[in-house]
Order: C-alpha cells, then sequence, then structure tokens
C-alpha cells in the first residue's frame, strides 16, 4: 500500500510540473530562438542553403566543409554581433565572383580574418564563403590546420590563390602578414609595408581589388612589443607582450568596436610579370586606399568601446 | 606466339600484382616480355618471361630481341623491411642498367613508374603539385631518396636521349590489390590517425595506372605525367567511406611508437610515412588529361573499396 501511495503521490508530482516543465522547455526555445535570430539574422538558414549548391555537391579540393564553417560562423556571430558589435560599411561594393579583398591586419590573433569572414556570410547579399591565406606555419599545427581546411582557409601560395580564383572564390589577403598582425600598440593604424604577391596575382587573373579597413582590431589587445627572444625560444613567428594577459579574464581581447569598411573595387591592368618598380606603384596605390578608409574611418569614430 | 614480332614490349617487376595487370592488359595487343626476380604464377601463354635480376648480365640478351617497341619500368623494390643499403643499391644499379641497354640498342620508348610521393608531404606545398615542382620528399624521409634517385635518373636520361622517348608517371596514392603504403594503410580494422591533422588525399585506383601505361606505351608520348584519380577528398572521409574506425594519436606519441614499432618489426610503416596523414601532397594531373588522354574510369568509391578485393 505504502508503495502505492508513493507511487501516486509521485504521479501527482509529475503531471503538475509536466506541463510546467513543458512551458519552461517552450520558453527557453523561444528565448534561444528569438536570441539565435538576433545574433545570426532570422534568414541564416536560407543563407546556409544558398551556399549548399555550390559547396555540398562538389567536393572542395582544398577541404572547405560547410557543417564546420556553419558552425564556426554561428560561434564567431556572438562576437561579431553581440562582443565587437561590428558595424560594416560598404559591402556591396564586393562584386560578384572572384575578388580579392584586401585588407589591414591586427589585433595579435586573427580576429579580423574571422570578422571579416562572418560578415561576408552573414551580412553579404548573397552570402559569400571568405577564402583567407593563412601562414604555411599554421598547417603545422595541429587541429589549427584541420580547422582552418574545414572553414576555407588556404595556405597563402601563388598557386592556391590561382587556383581559387579562377573557380571564381572570394579571397581575402593581408598584405602586411605577420609584421601587420603582431604591430605594437604605439604603431595602430599605420600600415607596414605590403607584399606585391597580391597584385601580381591580381593581374595576371583579372581580379577586382576591394579595398577593406578594419578598425577595432587595433586596440583588443594591447601589445607593448615583440619578445623575439621568447619567439626564437619557442619557434613562433612572433611572441607579442600583452600586460592585459596576466589579468583574470584579459585573456579575451577588449571588446571594442569593430567596423568595416569596404572600398570600391580597383581593377588593375599589364604585365603580371613587370619590373618590381611598375608592380610597386600599384600596390601602393592599395595601400594608399586602405590607409585612407582606415583615416576616414578614424575621424567618424567617437569612441574605441562605442 | 600472338603479336607481331615487331610489336614488342618489356616489362620488369611483371610479377608484381600491378605488373601482371599491366602485361593483362598489354599482351592481346603487343607481344609482353616480362623480367622479375620471381616466378611468373598463373602466367599467360603468350607473355614470355624471364626470370633473372634486373642488374644481370643476361638482362641485355632479352633487349637484343629485334622489334622492340617499349620498355615498362615498373620493377622498383619498395620493400621497407630490406636494408635500406640494398634498396637503394639494387633500385639505382637496375635502373642504370636498363637504360644502357635502351641506349644501346635504341628503344624507340621507355617509361618509367616513379611517384608522386616524390614530391614529399609538406606544410607550405601548394594544394596541387605540378609536373615541374621539386622533388622534396627525401628531405624528411631519406629512405626514400631511391625513388627520387631513381626519377632524377629517368629525368636525365629523357634529356640525354632525345631519340627515345621517355616517360615518367607519377601517380597520387596508388589503391587496389597493390600491396603499397597506402592500401595496407587503409587495409587496417582500426586506422592509426594523427589528432587534429586531417589533410586532403588523392588516390586512385590500380586499373587507371594500368590504363595510363598502356597509353604511355603509345607512341609520340612523351615527358613526365602526374595521375591523379577521382576528385580529391579528405582522409577522415575516406576512412568513413570504407567504415573503418579512425584512432587519433597525438604526433609525438605516434612517432615514438612507430618508430619503435618499426625497430621491432610489429608495423611495416616507418615513422617518417606519417607525414602523408599529415601534410598534403597532392598532384595537379591537368597534363596527363590532356596530352596523353587519360581519365580516371573509378570513382571514388570504387577506388576505395578496392583495398578489399
Amino acid at each position: 500500500m505504502e508503495r502505492r501511495t508513493a507511487l501516486a503521490r509521485l504521479s501527482d508530482v509529475a503531471a503538475q510540473t509536466g506541463p510546467l516543465l513543458g512551458r519552461l522547455y517552450q520558453g527557453a526555445r523561444r528565448v534561444a530562438d528569438d536570441w539565435s535570430a538576433r545574433v545570426l539574422g532570422s534568414d541564416f538558414e536560407e543563407r546556409v542553403a544558398l551556399l549548399e549548391a555550390r559547396y555540398r555537391l562538389a567536393q572542395d579540393p582544398f577541404g572547405f566543409d560547410l557543417d564546420t564553417a556553419r558552425k564556426a560562423v554561428a560561434t564567431c556571430a556572438v562576437f561579431h554581433r553581440l562582443y565587437f558589435r561590428t558595424e560594416v560599411f560598404g559591402i556591396e561594393n564586393v562584386p560578384e565572383g572572384r575578388a580579392l579583398l584586401i585588407a589591414n591586419h591586427s589585433g595579435q590573433i586573427p580576429i579580423d580574418a574571422a570578422i571579416i569572414g562572418c560578415s561576408m556570410f552573414l551580412d553579404a547579399t548573397p552570402p559569400r564563403v571568405t577564402r583567407a591565406m593563412v601562414d604555411k606555419w599554421t598547417a603545422t599545427l595541429p587541429f589549427v590546420s584541420m580547422f582552418f581546411n574545414r572553414v576555407g582557409q588556404v595556405v597563402g601560395l601563388p598557386e592556391n590563390a590561382r587556383r581559387l580564383l579562377r573557380a571564381e572564390e572570394l579571397l581575402l589577403a593581408f598584405p602586411e602578414g605577420t609584421r601587420g598582425i603582431s604591430k605594437p600598440f604605439s604603431k595602430r593604424y599605420s600600415l607596414e609595408d605590403f607584399g606585391q604577391g597580391f597584385m601580381r596575382l591580381a593581374i595576371e587573373t583579372e581580379t577586382p581589388i576591394v579595398p577593406v579597413a578594419v578598425i577595432g582590431a587595433e586596440e583588443q589587445y594591447v601589445s607593448l612589443g615583440n619578445m623575439s627572444w621568447a619567439a626564437r625560444a619557442l619557434n613562433l613567428p612572433v611572441f607579442p607582450f600583452i600586460p592585459q594577459m596576466f589579468l583574470p579574464g584579459g585573456q579575451l581581447p577588449l571588446p571594442t568596436k569593430y567596423r568595416i569598411h569596404f572600398g570600391e573595387p580597383m581593377r588593375f591592368f599589364g604585365d603580371p610579370e613587370d619590373d618590381e618598380a611598375v608592380i610597386a606603384d600599384k600596390v601602393w596605390l592599395v595601400r594608399q586606399t586602405v590607409s585612407h578608409l582606415l583615416a576616414e574611418g578614424l575621424r567618424a569614430r567617437k569612441s574605441v568601446f562605442f | 606466339m600472338s603479336g607481331a614480332p615487331s610489336d614488342a614490349v618489356i616489362v620488369t617487376g611483371v610479377c608484381g600484382r600491378l605488373g601482371r595487370s599491366v602485361a593483362r592488359a598489354l599482351h592481346r595487343k603487343m607481344q609482353v616480355i616480362g623480367i622479375d626476380r620471381r616466378d611468373f604464377v598463373g602466367r599467360p601463354r603468350d607473355i614470355e618471361h624471364h626470370v633473372l635480376d634486373l642488374r644481370s648480365k643476361r638482362v641485355r640478351d632479352v633487349f637484343r630481341r629485334p622489334g622492340l617497341r617499349a620498355l615498362v619500368h615498373l620493377g622498383v623494390m619498395h620493400d621497407p623491411r630490406s636494408s635500406p643499403e640494398e634498396h637503394h643499391a639494387y633500385n639505382l644499379l637496375a635502373v642504370q642498367h636498363l637504360f644502357e641497354c635502351v641506349e644501346q640498342f635504341q628503344l624507340p620508348k621507355v617509361v618509367v613508374l616513379s611517384s608522386g610521393n616524390v614530391y614529399g608531404p609538406r606544410p607550405e606545398n601548394p594544394q596541387f603539385l605540378k609536373e615541374d615542382a621539386a622533388l622534396l620528399a627525401a628531405g624528411r624521409f631519406s629512405d626514400i631518396r631511391d625513388l627520387v634517385e631513381l626519377d632524377m635518373a629517368a629525368q636525365s636520361f629523357f634529356w640525354r636521349n632525345p631519340k627515345t622517348e621517355t616517360v615518367i608517371l607519377r601517380p597520387s596514392h596508388i589503391l587496389g590489390t597493390v600491396r603499397n603504403a597506402p592500401s595496407n594503410y587503409l587495409r587496417l580494422k582500426r586506422v592509426p590517425t594523427l589528432l587534429g591533422f586531417d589533410p586532403m588525399m588523392q588516390v586512385v585506383h590500380q586499373s587507371d595506372v594500368v590504363t595510363a601505361i598502356r597509353l604511355a606505351v603509345e607512341p609520340s608520348v612523351r615527358g613526365i605525367f602526374n595521375l591523379a584519380g577521382p576528385p580529391p577528398v579528405a582522409l577522415s572521409q575516406a576512412l568513413e567511406l570504407l567504415g573503418r574506425t579512425p584512432v587519433p594519436v597525438p604526433h609525438a606519441a605516434a612517432r615514438f611508437a612507430v618508430e619503435r614499432m618499426f625497430r621491432w618489426r610489429v608495423t611495416s610503416f616507418p615513422a617518417p610515412e606519417l607525414d602523408f596523414i599529415r601534410y598534403v601532397c597532392m598532384v595537379d594531373d591537368s597534363r596527363a588529361r590532356q596530352e596523353l588522354g587519360y581519365e580516371p574510369r573509378y570513382s571514388l568509391d570504387q577506388t576505395l573499396s578496392a583495398v578489399d578485393d
């Protein structure tokens, strides 16, 4: 008897709390849906579907995987929309088909690339997959190399870039390279020298270049300089000294406000094998344009954080 | 004897699994003469076979017959177990001797089966290597140097003897009944992979390689040709398609273990071969498709499942 009443009571509890839990669950789901719609946009699934035809039916030779990319974008969107509250200007300047995004590189770790990629996925119409050119060194890192492959990054070699551009992909390159990303706080928003490879490639493949200025990334980590001895000891390209790393929670970047300015596409013609000096002039034009976009963006900015 | 006497081809290493397929693909169209240290079990009657060491003087006598059209050199020793010194000497002396014979008897064609592995898996590799890429495999994996030097020897022969059409084939990982490292690797039930690495891979069905060799024997083709099969696939996907269980191991631990297991003869995979499942080593075969008329017939599924045939 005892047992039966106990069971009866349990079932009473279940009957009473069941719908309550159900309602709670429904509520939680609604909040989660609202929240993901706010972060990812209500049309996220449609955006993924638009890319399906291109990337799921035929295996990408560089290992891009739409499912991984989808999850990566969903995660990155939290930073893009909530943490850095990115404002995007002129994204309609990115032409359809092959294009080369040339941006300033900054911020110690390549969050700028992730945010640009996220923005091309979530804010551009139609959505685009951004193939960033990464350093060869990253291919030696476990997990990093695997993840980079799957989200569409490729080792930055002219052969790879040529192949992708011929397949009408959107490439992202940072001609400042490692020198750009690791620059100390005192040199923020001053561009390092640009490499020339991207220009020869753009001329050869008749690709429009879209200059991009990323504002906000340069303040996310305050680096006081490069500890070259530590970099040598650990066999790393650079080892920045970042005091905030020693504070609790300081490992996260500072929640600066990101602003991305896409300039108008630039087209270059001529001989891709031309003299250094001729190519350098064209590279200078692109560098000046990025520099100009940065200067204008900085002038319009009222605060680093808002 | 079937086939016109003016239409004979010498195939070295004819008793290997690939060699037998090549012999079968050619023997109805031309006279096939096999040279191997092994016996040709189940030899079709119209194939002439000589049990010879490729370095021996009597190989020259095989070349003495009139109407030879081509030499197909497949007799490359790949056994990772034999001493590297013997390996190296055998492979290089054999090819040197064969090239001397070809030169002396003015054969119109030589086909050498090299490998796409001679480029070497490297983090700096472009996704697809063209034929003019440097052969850097021996930098990290010194025991592969005889394969690299064999390829080089064939290249120098190509330049020294313009009267002979030299063809060097560099296929990506050949899969099938062959007992090579990639096929053996995919035959494992639990396949060790490197934790955090999932490179893109190219595989090619052994029958597609046989077709390429057949095309290369045709007159007026010369040069170096990369060969790839179906479109590339990530290692993890290949294992999934084959229904194998991947066992991810950190690279340092895997290297440590494989080095010792190889020394204790538990495994036949030398430790430097781990780079093939770590970094990319894929080839661009557009040249073979255009100039050789090569077109792989086997799909990815068919190619992968060929290891279980």
